[in-house]
């Protein structure tokens, strides 16, 4: 329906620009020497006039139109159903809407959801009827004050040009807003968190259960949000993919950027990168189904009780998935070394492996540590492997055996599966969000800083 | 003036070949009968390098044909030449710094006193630290002004302990000059050095191995005519201890700093000898037309 | 030899013959530096070792779940329980048991089963699919009634499973989901040459299900499909925007160094950061339905923003200047130059970083997670509203289930998944290779 809507508009568009371009070339006499722009320039000055008004009033009629709708349904609801507290009127509204589409509900309609249905349904036609009127109207208007307006003096390409120049600029604000829009989120609802629970608990609180009880005289119906274990958690698997990663990576991009042939480094790079770009949802299933299995009968073969989601399964598969990411930044780190720093230290008589040791990972360094911030702030935020592999519940442990959660692992559960939102469960979820953020923040700030003055060095 | 170089050269390879000796004299006397072939008497006494026949392709590219010459010990030679002419080439040849270089290849006979360093018996590592080098930027590893002189003592294991190590960079310093300078500085990082300070501390890194031959390339061409002075000063008092080939831009240079010169041309070797006769008495028509100026 | 000379007040050190005090290291050096080398060969090594075990690991998996086993059963299109009154009602037609003519079928292979249990674990022999199969059937042709077939009907996931001998025979039968009668009728049937194993065209068919010889990713791929096409439609013109007006318009001022920083940081968030973000603007600000291609659309095209921009300003810097000063020269305008020289030049690049981009979306799941696209869902969706998961989501839920099939359909889906991303890589490979031009 509003899909069509589009469509019709699109067409009347093109029909735009032909009309505006068969008036520019009307009032030109023909001689297009005579117009200012170009024939399309007027073609598309049409075309805007004609699309542009219609499509605003068109996406803010269809984001404003389902709320204001509901709205007066609700307004026509009988009293009794209307004064029901906001969380109960909201379950309404979507068995209301439930039973507008046509899906089974849970309980047997009442005559007043029926009847209330049936209006709602009423003014979505009345809603979709006068949008499309009102939208053809204002673009078949647009076209007319278009036509009226397209003279050889008119200046269409630098109107049309500064259209352009408005959408570019509206482009790349896109980024600032989903920055905004983020921050926003987060703090929003993590204000919300800590009027219920206090910052302090919050921040270095030793225990974490955050079930809250359905019903408030249930025992332990609290919960408790203390981060900490959650931190402690994503530090120990971080900890452990950078061991892994570390070594691997640097290593590898060492050997590629120094030792290896330059077929060999054409085959081996990118093949080493495929680890990159498989999903991580596939490391996750990688790691709960054949490292998990595998590092619980070597630690049984090893008389050691490992856990069946063992912080060390996900760090270590976490730690194959970073091996790429450290491998390339560090090769270009590497690579930006200036040759001469290689020559000065062969020219001395040093071996490749001296070269490498004290010349150029000492130069390197601020480099590598830059990326190697990026690659641990890339485990910290990483979820699906440690959705998969780690464990929910939150020991404050150092033991890589023992099951471990993590932040995000918590953010996961915390808003997956049916959760009213003004809970402290879901706050919770996005206080731990906050925290994620900003800790990354920090780390890539820094990061991009520290590579950028080490490109500054050697440029 | 009676063979042709190329006879030359045969016999002397063949007399090479045999005497593994060190010699006290060599000597490649060449005649000029079309432009390929190089003039002058490149006689020395007292050869610290020897180089035969040498020929350097970069994959396709020939980039020096046939090179011979000898420089002696307690030399300073100039290699001077157009640009491309391959003076650097040679001279990276000379400490095989080329074999960084995946495409290139070098072939003939190059002895430094009597080992020929192609040789496969011969380490490269050992051959770097008796033929060092000093390159046209300074290049000052990104530590302390210490730490750039006590490289190469410390890769090649040349002092016992940490007295002996200060010892031998102090010397190193003053033996380049810089040692005024940088006393009170030496945990500095070397690029906060000037550039003139901080070729100094390269040659003072070169120096700190005690290498039989120093190669310079261009290392004045980066630096202010002060800083170059001070350079061609060193390079003077550093001829009493090291033999020293120097490939220059400035032909000035190397009629300040050079004892004798050699003239390279599109990768030939046109013309040697003594600095006075080269600038003043050039015997190659194509090196007069370099000293005078008419190309370069 | 010539020696140095030493200068006055020159230490010892100097003088001593640097050619022994190298030798005497060299083997010690040359060994450490083998070491080293070696260091470096087994860290690449490992790395390519992974890749090979993570794909062999998978593949090794994936790949019977391809083929599904089918187990042939007489069925007799009994008009007596089909269409009772011979009316041939569509209405009568959807609501007959055609489970009964499947339990039929069964007993008249195995007349001897008896008793309420034994019959219960030999109706399980086929899946509840084969009713529906009937039903399918007899809609299509309904001239079968009253007919008799030999047909090939889906048989269970754990038949599935014992044919493939992925179920220890030795283990106790309480151990096992497929019981000793069960295991001795399949054997019979195999010998009869009356069970096979056929292309699981039903993998490619379905949605999801709870059986896992029913659950297909159909649902998933266009959940996929849908959730990317908004993606694409929403970040690249948007992408390709920015990157243009940063290099080609912006002044150099603090706005747009804001913006740089902005995008560089942007492209470090952790996804599911980004996944908050949709759940709190757009689902409970702009109050768009849960589990819709459409959010994901939305959401994943902010995360792919900053790489289509990124590679958008590399493609568009490597037009050298010399083009934009000849369009300006004869007269064209900054847009008009944009437009007519530098973007079609940029636009390989573009489009190469682009689909690196969507190839990243396809495989992100941890944002979707967020937005509800998590849920079990049967229905193939139809637009950018229904709900919907998507591939790599689907993988995650069926990873959680404990059967052995679905352990084998969540490789396959992994294998189709990565198989996708290979293609993708491999267009903007291609891309790359062919219009790459150097200046």
């Amino acid at each position: 329906m509003q899909s069509f809507l589009l469509l019709a508009l699109i067409l009347l568009s093109i029909g735009g620009y032909t009309l505006g371009r068969k008036r520019a070339v009307a009032v030109a006499g023909g001689h297009i020497r005579n117009l200012h722009s170009l024939p399309s320039f007027y073609g598309s000055y049409a075309a805007l006039w004609c699309g542009l008004p219609a499509l605003i009033v068109f996406a803010v009629w269809a984001t404003l139109q389902p709320g204001i709708i509901i709205d007066l349904v609700v307004a026509g609801l009988p009293p009794e159903l209307r004064d029901l507290p906001p969380d109960r009127l909201n379950l309404l509204v979507n068995d209301l809407k439930n039973l507008v589409s046509g899906n089974i509900v849970s309980s047997t309609p009442d005559p007043a959801m029926l009847a209330a249905a049936d209006r709602y349904r009423n003014l979505q036609v009345i809603g979709n009827a006068s949008l499309w009127v009102v939208v053809m109207t204002l673009a078949i208007a647009g076209v007319a004050y278009a036509w009226r307006a397209i003279s050889p003096t008119l200046r269409a390409r630098n109107r049309v040009e500064r259209v352009v120049d408005l959408f570019l600029i509206a482009s790349s604000t896109v980024a600032i807003f989903t920055t905004v829009g983020i921050v926003l989120s987060v703090v929003f609802e993590s204000i919300l968190f800590f009027r219920q629970v206090p910052i302090t608990e919050f921040l270095f609180g030793l225990q974490w259960s955050p079930q809250t009880a359905l019903r408030a005289d249930q025992v332990g119906s609290s919960g408790a949000f203390g981060s900490v274990p959650l931190f402690a958690g994503t530090l120990l698997i971080s900890g452990i993919a950078m061991v892994v990663a570390v070594p691997i990576g640097l290593m590898s991009a060492l050997f590629l950027s120094e030792y290896a042939t330059p077929k060999f480094r054409a085959v081996a790079k990118p093949a080493l990168e495929i680890l990159a770009g498989i999903p991580t949802v596939v490391y996750g299933f990688f790691a709960a189904l054949t490292v998990a299995p595998l590092i619980r009968e070597i630690g049984a073969a090893m008389g050691l009780h490992v856990a069946s989601e063992s912080a060390l399964a996900a760090g270590l598969v976490m730690g194959i998935m970073i091996i790429p990411f450290v491998s390339s930044l560090s090769d270009d780190v590497i690579n930006a070394v200036p040759q001469s720093m290689r020559d000065g230290s062969y020219a001395l008589g040093a071996t490749k492996s001296e070269t490498i040791q004290r010349v150029l990972l000492p130069a390197a360094l601020p480099g590598i540590v830059g990326s190697i911030l990026l690659a641990v702030s890339r485990a910290i935020g990483e979820t699906m492997i440690v959705v998969m592999a780690a464990g929910l519940s939150a020991n404050l442990t150092a033991n890589p055996l023992e099951a471990v959660t993590t932040v995000t692992v918590q953010i996961v559960t915390l808003l997956t599966g049916d959760q009213e939102f003004d809970s402290p469960k879901t706050l919770a979820a996005f206080a731990l969000g906050l925290m994620l953020f900003v800790v990354t923040l920090i780390l890539n700030i820094i990061a991009l800083h520290v590579v950028r003055k080490y490109r500054e060095q050697y440029e | 003036m009676s063979t042709t170089a190329i006879e030359t050269k045969v016999a002397l390879d063949q007399a090479l070949n045999l005497d593994t000796a060190p010699r006290k004299q060599s000597s490649v006397e060449v005649t000029d009968y079309n432009n390929r072939q190089t003039v002058g008497n490149i006689t020395v006494d007292n050869p610290k390098m020897v180089c035969r026949g040498v020929n350097v392709y970069y994959g396709e590219k020939h980039a020096i044909k046939n090179v011979g010459l000898d420089i002696g010990a307690n030399e300073v030679i100039a290699f001077i030449g157009p640009s491309g002419c391959g003076k650097s080439t040679f001279l990276r040849c000379l400490n095989r710094m080329n074999d960084t270089i995946p495409i290139c290849r070098v072939t003939g006979q190059i002895r430094l006193d009597s080992d020929d360093i192609y040789d496969k018996s011969i380490d490269v590592v050992q051959l770097r630290a008796r033929v060092g080098m000093v390159f046209q930027k300074p290049n000052p590893f990104p530590k302390s002004i210490y730490e750039n002189v006590a490289y190469g003592p410390r890769i090649h294991g040349m002092v016992n302990d940490k007295a002996e190590l200060d010892d031998l960079v102090r010397a190193s310093l003053e033996r380049a000059g810089l040692i005024k300078e940088v006393d009170k500085r030496m945990g500095e990082p070397g690029t906060s050095l000037s550039g003139g300070q901080q070729q100094r501390l390269c040659i003072a890194r070169a120096i700190a191995v005690n290498p039989e031959v120093i190669l310079m390339d261009e290392p004045c061409s980066a630096l202010d005519p002060i800083a170059t002075a001070k350079i061609e000063e060193l390079i003077d008092e550093l001829r009493e201890n090291y033999t020293i080939i120097i490939v220059t831009h400035s032909m000035q240079q190397a009629a300040r700093v050079s004892q004798r010169t050699a003239y390279f041309h599109l990768g030939d070797l046109i013309e040697v000898g003594d600095t006075d006769q080269i600038f003043t008495n050039p015997k190659h028509k194509l090196t007069e037309d370099y000293i005078t100026g008419r190309f370069g | 030899m010539n020696k140095p000379t030493p200068a006055a007040g020159a230490p010892a050190p100097l003088n001593r013959d640097i050619k022994t005090i190298v030798n005497a290291g060299l083997k010690r050096r040359h060994a450490a530096e083998r070491h080293f080398r070696w260091y470096g060969l087994i860290a690449i090594s490992l790395g390519l070792a992974f890749v090979v075990l993570m794909f062999a690991n998978i593949i090794g998996k994936g790949y019977p779940a391809f083929w599904q086993t089918y187990i042939q059963v007489p069925i007799q299109f009994d008009a007596a329980v089909l269409d009772p009154d011979g009316k041939r009602d569509p209405q009568t037609l959807a609501n007959a048991d055609y489970a009964a003519l499947v339990r039929a079928g069964m007993r008249q292979l195995f007349p001897n089963a008896q008793g309420r249990l034994e019959l219960r674990a030999l109706y399980g022999l086929v899946s509840s699919d084969a009713a529906h199969e009937l039903h399918r059937r007899v809609l299509q042709t309904p001239a079968l009634i009253g007919a008799e077939q030999e047909l090939w009907l889906l048989a269970s996931a754990n038949v599935d499973t014992l044919v493939k001998g992925n179920i220890d025979r030795a283990l106790d039968e309480s151990e096992r989901p497929i019981k000793d009668n069960q295991i001795e009728w399949v054997n019979k049937l195999q010998a009869a040459g009356k069970i096979e194993k056929q292309f699981n065209a039903i993998l490619f068919s379905n949605g999801d299900s709870r059986e896992p010889e029913q659950a297909g990713i159909r649902g998933a791929l266009m959940g996929s499909f849908y959730t990317l096409l908004v993606t694409f439609l929403l970040s690249f013109p948007i992408g390709a925007a920015t990157a243009v007006y940063l290099e080609e318009f912006a002044p150099k001022n603090r706005w747009t160094d804001l913006i740089e920083v902005n995008i560089n940081n942007l492209a470090a968030v952790p996804s599911i950061v980004f996944g908050l973000l949709g759940l709190a603007v757009f689902i409970n600000f702009f109050g768009l339905p849960r589990s819709a291609p459409l959010v994901g659309g939305l959401v994943l095209s902010l995360m792919t923003l900053p790489v289509i921009i990124i590679a958008g300003r590399a493609a568009l810097t490597s037009v050298p200047p010399s083009i934009r000063e000849a369009a300006l020269g004869m007269g064209a305008s900054k847009l008009q130059m944009v437009g007519h020289h530098v973007l079609p030049l940029a636009m390989p690049g573009m489009l190469t970083g682009s689909i690196i981009g969507m190839a990243r979306a396809l495989g992100e799941s941890a944002p979707l997670l967020m937005i509800g696209m998590v849920a079990f869902i049967v229905d193939v969706p139809k637009s950018f509203m229904d709900p919907s998961t998507v591939l790599p989501v689907q993988i995650y839920l069926w990873s959680d289930l404990p059967e052995r099939a679905f352990v084998e359909r969540t490789s396959a889906a992994i294998m189709v998944l990565l198989a996708f991303m290979i293609l993708m890589n491999g267009l903007a490979i291609l891309l790359r290779k062919r219009f790459e031009r150097r200046w």
